[in-house]
């Protein structure tokens, strides 16, 4: 296959959501050398953080309508919740009132597990990418007006160490990781910037 | 071992980290008020306060609460929420079964306590997370209105 | 003492009570004065009223209390209420041949003439001790705020002063003291306040699930999970080497963790490697189940009712119109889990639950502890949700199971997921409905096929003749409406291995779904307007038209409506009672369907509390919504695939329509009202999803149907 046709490939398949529930290896940055067009590299690279961008432990908590979604069929969160003012719930039912600092193993059949984490909130909706083509996802995160005022060095390193984001490869019992390693997400990111950041195309 | 305050008792709970607080609360110190509905957050029968904020016990574990101070049903009624919302619970005849009654009054406290002038959407937002299957819902609506309605002349 | 005892039964419409002053065995009795097995007075004027019916949120320990309280004078707030002991002599159910069990909406029709007399049995006998003392006439006494008083003289004595003349006198025949005249009520029909909401506000109510005894273990169980699949094997080692673990029961198809705590029972649980054997019923699945129950829907069925010629009638109609109705599994979903609290000992069997059929509850007991009844002890609770769940004893069996081999008492507890994966159901029908219509539309021939599984079959045999019960076609056999030419079939048909049983309801929870469905369909082909076409067949029953009036008059029947959303009718002749409700549904594009407003009118004849019967309306609404927007229970695999209350989705505050109430003042013998609106306000909900969207619903729950509806 021609290396631009196999790009295309894999543009086209990156650009539709993410199979549910499919956890597996993320390719390093090294995988994508070969691609010898740096806009193109750059985009693969983004394609590839896309498996875990668009997870359903990223989704649902990057939801479109305010209020989260559950689950690796994105369905609605049950017990019904919203985002609040300030996405972490509504005075009287805070977030918290059902996620602690930790995952917590419920012994049950059904749900085994009830997701923790201290900075357990939903993504403010300028974030929201549920729904969303990874293209447009893309370049929401570069966008300064609606990426908290980041640059892509803070992207990176919010990618790559943030607490919250490194929930999605612990999620608890019976809950299907991120693909890869946190770890491994941020060399992708990290090597996306260096090739310009380019997004995928529309 | 965990200290608790409860309802603003000190408390020695000799069980383990894990345990949910709510077997702690039942099994351990046999109050029964605090109620087993699903085991997994989904009905709120189980809610209790922490530190005046509404928390399910059936998924909080004791090394969660180690030093806080716990409100359960036995003691809501100290509480000027507690109490306005129990009051309204048995003006207007909400209870039927009952058993439900635990959580829906521990949550309806809860949200006054944050939010004195709820709207019907910020009920059905907050009390959405509480089921009752006898269907006691229209009469929660109307208790925690005119719980909010006596709290608040209180307050003027 | 003069010892009366009679049968307590049912014959042609009158009731005989039973009375039976108790033994001098009972130091209570050497005191207090119990003129029959419903109250007793203490010489402190206690009153205590003994209830047979038992208390899940239906009233029934403030509204039978009120029906003592009328005729003995008594404040009801000064009532103190006793569940009643396993006792059919005294406690059986005349509307359940004798049983003792609660359910079918009949503790007020039970209650309302016996208990009065019981009241008034006792007041005349206070009455009568006083007048003796005072030397004067009983007439020229009265019965007042718990004292007897001369009326000439204006003395008093309060009821504790008499109870020990009260106990040594003969006690009349219930049925030869006078009642009071409903113009004279004071209690009766006004909305006194229920008598066990304290305790419901401030945790201290008791349900089975709180009860405490000392030196008490805490069980919880695994079940086999594909219905009558059998336990393999286990490896108990890890779950025994959990801190608080004491014990792993082996029964032939379930395992029990017992341990000094839930959580360390759900520990052990989790910690044990079981294999099921899962047995014949392994290929069940919802699937497979419809299938059969579409081919048993083929034969004709035992007859329940056959009027004119149905085939006939058929043969020379105008126009003929036929559906295909179905109704699902449900699960019950108490809010409070299965569970039991047993001690056997050797030669002793003790019981703590929440149960809707006391005698059952011993019954089974004592059979699988292998003790005779007047070993067996079972204390009743206040039940955290009854909705027929506990008519069953199945609870009770595993726990006796479980505690035959535990030393000492031990709590059973069903996980949710237990719960929901081992509940019996409401059963799955599939019915076939045909009309003919003549030239005006109007039906001039109604079949109607129930399939389903007989839960009368079961629970009580000898209900089941020729093919038939009563419980599984009530509510299509006698509609309200003048409907010549009726053939109403009933196939028995059980689904392999699904255990079934009594859900709120009942009959009319499904076949007035089907019934008050089909006539909407036949108004729609007649271009008729559903309430006119209903009125047009309503001549002959008055009752029923005032209801329908009512309703469709308060709903605002016919004014238009803002967006897309749709009124919906139902009418309902059930439990003794008459209603219509009217829904008022909108339909988004989505399919999501939100009902607002369920306007209810009701005659249930002589009301006791009115307040309870509100209660009853939302209550009804509520659990007939929830059942109709979204509940099943589905089979794969030999089991129920459902675990909880996310995938098993129940009504919550933000879907709960407003209710309006509106109470017909009747005269006529109490109805019903514990079952009444959850039967009728699904199809009220469905016809409103046709009048808003064109898209007729055959098939429960709504779930996303309404979705490729026209727009």
């Amino acid at each position: 296959m021609k290396p631009s046709t196999w790009c295309a490939a894999i543009v086209l398949a990156a650009a539709a959501p993410t199979v549910a529930g499919q956890s597996g290896a993320l390719r390093p940055p090294s995988a994508f050398s070969s691609i010898a067009d740096e806009r193109e590299r750059s985009q693969a690279l983004f394609a590839e953080a896309g498996k875990v961008i668009q997870s359903p432990r990223c989704l649902n908590c990057h939801p479109v309508q305010r209020r989260p979604t559950q689950g690796d069929d994105l369905h609605a969160h049950m017990p019904p919740m919203y985002a609040g003012a300030r996405d972490h719930g509504v005075p009287g039912m805070p977030c918290t009132t059902c996620h602690g600092k930790s995952n917590m193993a419920t012994l049950s059949k059904g749900v085994a597990s009830i997701p923790g984490n201290a900075r357990w909130a939903l993504a403010p909706s300028s974030m929201a990418w549920q729904g969303k083509s990874l293209s447009e996802i893309c370049e929401q995160i570069k966008d300064r007006s609606r990426n908290g005022g980041h640059s892509l060095a803070e992207i990176h390193e919010h990618m790559a160490t943030d607490p919250l984001v490194a929930w999605a490869w612990n999620p608890g019992e019976r809950r299907v990781p991120a693909p890869g390693t946190q770890k491994q997400l941020g060399e992708l990111v990290e090597a996306w910037i260096s090739t310009g950041a380019h997004c995928p195309p529309k | 071992m965990t200290i608790v305050k409860i309802n603003g008792r000190s408390m020695r709970i000799d069980g383990p980290e894990d345990m949910p607080l709510l077997w702690a609360v039942r099994d351990i110190l046999g109050m029964t008020g605090t109620k087993f509905g699903c085991g997994i957050g989904l009905c709120g029968a189980c809610t209790v306060h922490i530190d005046g904020v509404a928390a399910r016990s059936c998924i909080t574990p004791l090394d969660a609460v180690g030093g806080k101070s716990i409100t359960t049903i036995e003691g809501v009624g100290k509480t000027p929420e507690g109490a306005a919302v129990q009051k309204a619970w048995l003006a207007a005849e909400v209870p039927q079964c009952g058993y439900c009654q635990s959580g829906q009054i521990m949550s309806a406290a809860a949200l006054l306590a944050a939010n004195p002038k709820p709207s019907d959407s910020d009920i059905d937002q907050v009390m959405a997370g509480n089921v009752c299957r006898c269907g006691t819902y229209v009469r929660i609506r109307k208790g925690i209105k005119q719980a909010a309605r006596s709290l608040g002349k209180e307050k003027s | 003492m003069n010892l009366s005892r009679r049968r307590f039964m049912q014959t042609g419409g009158a009731l005989w009570l039973a009375f039976h002053v108790p033994g001098a065995a009972s130091t209570e009795s050497e005191t207090s004065f119990a003129p029959n097995a419903y109250l007793r007075v203490d010489p402190r004027g206690q009153v205590t009223v003994i209830v047979a019916y038992v208390e899940m949120g239906q009233g029934t320990y403030t509204s039978i209390p009120m029906l003592v309280a009328e005729e003995l004078e008594v404040s009801l707030s000064s009532v103190r209420v006793e569940h009643a002991p396993p006792d059919e002599r005294f406690y059986g159910n005349p509307f359940l041949g004798g049983i003792q069990a609660t359910g079918n909406s009949n503790a007020i029709r039970g209650s309302w003439e016996p208990m009065r007399r019981a009241g008034a049995v006792a007041k005349t006998l206070l009455v009568q001790a006083a007048a003796v003392q005072w030397k004067v006439e009983p007439a020229s006494c009265r019965a007042e705020k718990g004292a007897v008083v001369h009326s000439a003289s204006g003395r008093r004595l309060p009821y504790g002063a008499l109870v020990a003349a009260a106990a040594k006198l003969p006690v009349p025949a219930p049925e030869s003291v006078t009642l009071k005249p409903r113009e004279r009520f004071k209690l009766i029909g006004t909305p006194a306040k229920r008598l066990d909401l304290a305790g419901k506000v401030n945790g201290a109510a008791i349900y089975g699930i709180d009860a405490k005894v000392p030196g008490m273990k805490i069980a919880t169980l695994a079940m086999s999970p594909a219905f009558g699949g059998r336990l393999r094997n286990m490896d108990d080692a890890a779950a025994k080497a959990v801190p608080g673990v004491r014990q792993i029961v082996r029964l032939d198809d379930a395992v029990a963790v017992v341990a000094d705590h839930m959580w360390a029972a759900k520990q052990g649980l989790a910690a044990l490697k079981i294999e099921w054997e899962d047995g014949a019923n392994a290929a069940l699945s919802s699937a497979s189940l419809a299938a059969d129950m579409e081919a048993a829907s083929r034969k004709p069925g035992a007859v329940a009712r056959n009027d004119g010629d149905f085939a006939k009638a058929l043969e020379t109609a105008a126009t003929r119109h036929e559906a295909v109705y179905q109704a699902p599994f449900l699960a019950h979903a108490t809010m409070e889990p299965m569970n039991c609290t047993v001690h056997v000992r050797k030669d002793s069997c003790e019981v703590w639950t929440g149960t809707q059929a006391m005698t059952r509850a011993r019954a089974a007991a004592a059979q699988t502890a292998g003790l005779p009844l007047e070993r067996v002890t079972v204390h009743n609770h206040l039940l955290g949700g009854g909705f027929g769940r506990r008519l069953e004893i199945d609870g009770i069996v595993r726990a006796v199971q479980v505690a035959k081999q535990v030393d000492g008492p031990v709590k059973v507890i069903y996980t949710r997921e237990e719960d929901i994966q081992h509940d019996m159901y409401r059963p799955y029908f599939y019915d076939r409905m045909t009309a003919g219509l003549d030239a005006q539309g109007m039906p001039v021939a109604w079949s109607h096929r129930i399939t389903g599984s007989s839960i009368m079959a079961r629970w009580a045999p000898p209900f089941f003749q020729k093919g038939l019960d009563p419980e599984t076609v009530d509510g299509a056999v006698e509609p309200p409406y003048a409907l010549p030419n009726m053939r109403i079939e009933y196939v028995h048909h059980e689904p392999p291995g699904i255990p079934t049983a009594f859900w709120r309801g009942v009959g009319p929870a499904h076949n007035v779904f089907m019934v008050e469905s089909f006539i909407d369909e036949l108004a729609a082909v007649a271009g008729k307007d559903p309430v006119a076409y209903r009125r047009a067949l309503l001549a002959a029953n008055p009752r029923a038209r005032a209801v329908l009036d009512l309703a469709a008059g308060k709903a605002g029947w016919g004014k238009p409506l803002a967006g897309r959303a749709g009124r919906g009718v139902s009418l309902q002749h059930a439990f003794g009672s008459y209603l219509a409700q009217v829904a008022e549904v909108e339909v988004a594009a989505s399919g999501e369907v939100r009902v607002r407003r369920v306007v209810c009118a009701v005659d249930c004849g002589t009301v006791v509390n009115p307040d309870t019967v509100r209660a009853q309306m939302e209550s009804g609404v509520a659990f007939g919504v929830s059942a109709a927007l979204r509940e099943e229970v589905t089979l794969k695999g030999g089991r129920v695939e459902q675990t909880n209350f996310g995938d098993y989705r129940v009504l919550r505050i933000d879907e709960m329509p407003s209710v309006d109430v509106y109470l017909v003042d009747s005269r006529e013998a109490p109805g019903g009202i514990g079952e009444t609106a959850t039967a009728c306000v699904m199809p009220a909900l469905t016809n409103a999803i046709f009048a808003a969207t064109g898209k007729r619903i055959r098939k429960l729950p709504v779930a996303n149907q309404a979705a490729t509806s026209k727009i």
